[in-house]
């Protein structure tokens, strides 16, 4: 057997939605875990469950040999006895205790010094030295955010538990966190379920991912696979994201960068790329398709292709055109019979520097760790 | 004025309310957090006080106490004297009648407390008892300090319960209450008015402590969290 959290729950409320799911996840080596899907869809209900806030009326959930639960042997191991690092979406940060307090506050067991050692270097993984004496009310949001993640993670747990661990911060707040979330979690090197509704999250953080709506898994994969292939129209509706692809920044200057994908090169705004190993991601609805050969457009990327492959979409259709890579385009269908589009027509696909969104890639060449 | 009714009847408030917090804690606790259907039934009981004519809550108190009852017996069995009048039975009287006094505003400020910050501490492998010792109380104070001096300020004024089950014994049951309808009987108006005046006093220093500690807090804890 090997060591795996096996998840497989039911949990129903009345004149709700009903929560269904099975999914698995490997602990060794560690790896992330995304819980993906529209608000509403239960995904925080399966987190709570997960880490015993929550008791599904059926199932079972499995931590490598433990058993956390078990409805038909009447199994339920409480919260406090699973060993894990929970980060609630509004952080839950105790009021009435100093950020030192708040890391240090499940650490009773340990000796003071062992305490104090720990606050500290936790402290100082998240760039929070100089604020251990502060109140949590004191703080401005992101730094909040860090102090509960290093409440979650102060106790060496061995599941880390993140529900929205970046939705209530503000936008370029958000991009830099990501950023320096993705960082962490490698370094910690503990198997973590993040849920989220954001793709770019997904897309930074996950080793898997799973796609929830209405309490059942639609979908599960790697976070790129399922968002190049959608198992259905629902899941790709759900997921906001149709081409993603690894590149490789080649160039950066004056705020543009060259990113080479597949052997082609398109130019794309600058970001918060910490490397050159990048998801190169284009929405479908930002691809604009013209005739070969036309006038030229203000839109930096002009990719010349042949059509792969045409779905419809109700009043929408989605094209997939071949360009060195699979680029998804949604337009119209009266636009589709203006281009007499086929498979295996050429066709250009038009994408604006703009509209191409580079997320840093996990998986790339060695990653330089920052200070 | 008859100190010792005076010295009696803070006595009696004392233990009264330091009781009830035992008492208290662990009641508004379970009606705070209980997940039960039936806990309105608990609720309206604590209430009770409240509403019923001391007189017939006295009553009822003196009757489940005397010799003729199963605890009144066991009592008797145990210590060797019935309880009522005695300073033992006015104290299990008292602590039933402000027993809402105290129940409530720690139920209240426990409703108060944010349940997430709860589910965290044990996520954080906190067990229940010391998520209460550690986050709850220290969240609730303002609520637990008003509870400890409302049950107080409501034991030093009782008179139907007291008169119910304590009788009027010099040095055993006669409170400062007790003492100024006696007086009023003697037609002794200026030693009632003294006594009064003093009661009124007290027990308007007593909540006027608990309004400023109260403020102070809230205060404090705006604060501290500007949202």
């Amino acid at each position: 057997m090997g060591s795996e959290l096996i998840v497989d729950i039911t949990k129903s409320f009345p004149g709700q939605l009903t929560i269904d799911v099975v999914f698995k996840m490997a602990l060794e080596p560690p790896s992330v875990l995304i819980l993906f899907g529209p608000s509403g869809s239960g995904k925080t209900t399966i987190l709570r469950s997960v880490a015993g806030l929550e008791w599904p009326e059926r199932g079972v959930i499995r931590y490598g040999a433990e058993t956390w639960l078990d409805s038909a042997r009447g199994t339920r191991l409480p919260p406090q006895r699973r060993c894990l690092g929970y980060m609630f979406q509004d952080y839950a940060l105790f009021p009435n205790y100093s950020v030192a307090g708040n890391v240090a506050f499940g650490m009773e067991a340990r000796t003071g010094d062992e305490r104090h050692q720990r606050v500290r270097e936790v402290l100082g993984m998240l760039q929070l030295e100089g604020f251990q004496d502060q109140k949590p009310g004191q703080l401005s949001g992101g730094q909040q955010q860090r102090v509960a993640l290093a409440r979650a993670i102060a106790r060496r747990p061995r599941l880390l538990l993140l529900d929205e661990p970046l939705s209530a911060l503000d936008v370029p707040t958000r991009t830099q966190l990501r950023g320096e979330l993705r960082n962490l979690l490698r370094q910690l090197a503990v198997p973590s379920i993040v849920v989220t509704h954001d793709w770019e999250e997904a897309l930074a953080l996950g080793d898997t991912m799973v796609v929830i709506h209405d309490g059942r898994v639609l979908q599960s994969g790697a976070p790129q696979e399922v968002f190049n292939h959608p198992r259905d129209a629902e899941v790709a509706k759900i997921v906001g994201i149709e081409t993603v692809m690894p590149g490789r920044i080649m160039d950066s200057s004056e705020g543009l960068v060259t990113v080479e994908v597949a052997g082609t090169k398109l130019q794309a705004l600058a970001g918060e790329e910490s490397g050159p190993d990048v998801f190169v991601c284009i929405r479908a609805e930002d691809v604009v398709l013209e005739p070969v050969g036309m006038r030229a457009t203000s839109a930096r990327n002009k990719l010349n292709g042949l059509v792969r492959d045409i779905i419809s979409m109700g009043a929408l259709v989605r094209v997939e055109i071949d360009c060195g890579f699979l680029l998804a385009a949604v337009v119209t269908r009266s636009a589709l019979e203006d281009l007499h589009l086929a498979a295996g027509s050429p066709v250009m696909a038009v994408v604006k520097a703009g509209a191409v969104h580079l997320i840093p890639r996990r998986d790339g060449a060695h990653h330089t760790k920052r200070p | 004025m008859n100190w010792t009714a005076i010295g009696l009847t803070f006595k009696l408030a004392t233990l009264t309310a330091l009781i009830l917090v035992v008492v208290g804690l662990p009641i508004a606790y379970w009606l705070s957090f209980s997940q039960r259907r039936w806990k309105f039934l608990v609720e309206s009981v604590v209430a009770l006080p409240l509403v019923l004519p001391p007189t017939v809550l006295g009553f009822y108190i003196l009757v489940a106490i005397g010799p003729h009852s199963p605890l009144g017996r066991f009592y008797t069995s145990l210590v060797g004297h019935p309880l009522p009048f005695t300073f033992e039975g006015l104290l299990f009287a008292s602590i039933l009648y402000s027993l809402p006094f105290a129940v409530q505003p720690f139920a209240a400020a426990f409703d108060q407390v944010d349940r997430r910050l709860i589910e965290a501490s044990w996520t954080l492998g906190v067990c229940r008892v010391k998520t209460f010792f550690k986050l709850i109380i220290p969240l609730s104070l303002a609520g637990v300090v008003t509870g400890f001096v409302l049950s107080f300020a409501h034991t030093l004024g009782e008179f139907g319960v007291v008169l119910m089950v304590g009788g009027n014994i010099e040095g055993v049951t006669r409170t400062v209450s007790i003492d100024i309808y006696d007086e009023v009987q003697a037609l002794n108006y200026a030693g009632a008015a003294k006594t009064a005046l003093f009661l009124l006093v007290i027990s308007y220093a007593v909540l006027l402590t608990v309004y400023a500690i109260n403020r102070r807090v809230w205060e404090g804890r705006r604060g501290l969290l500007p949202l």
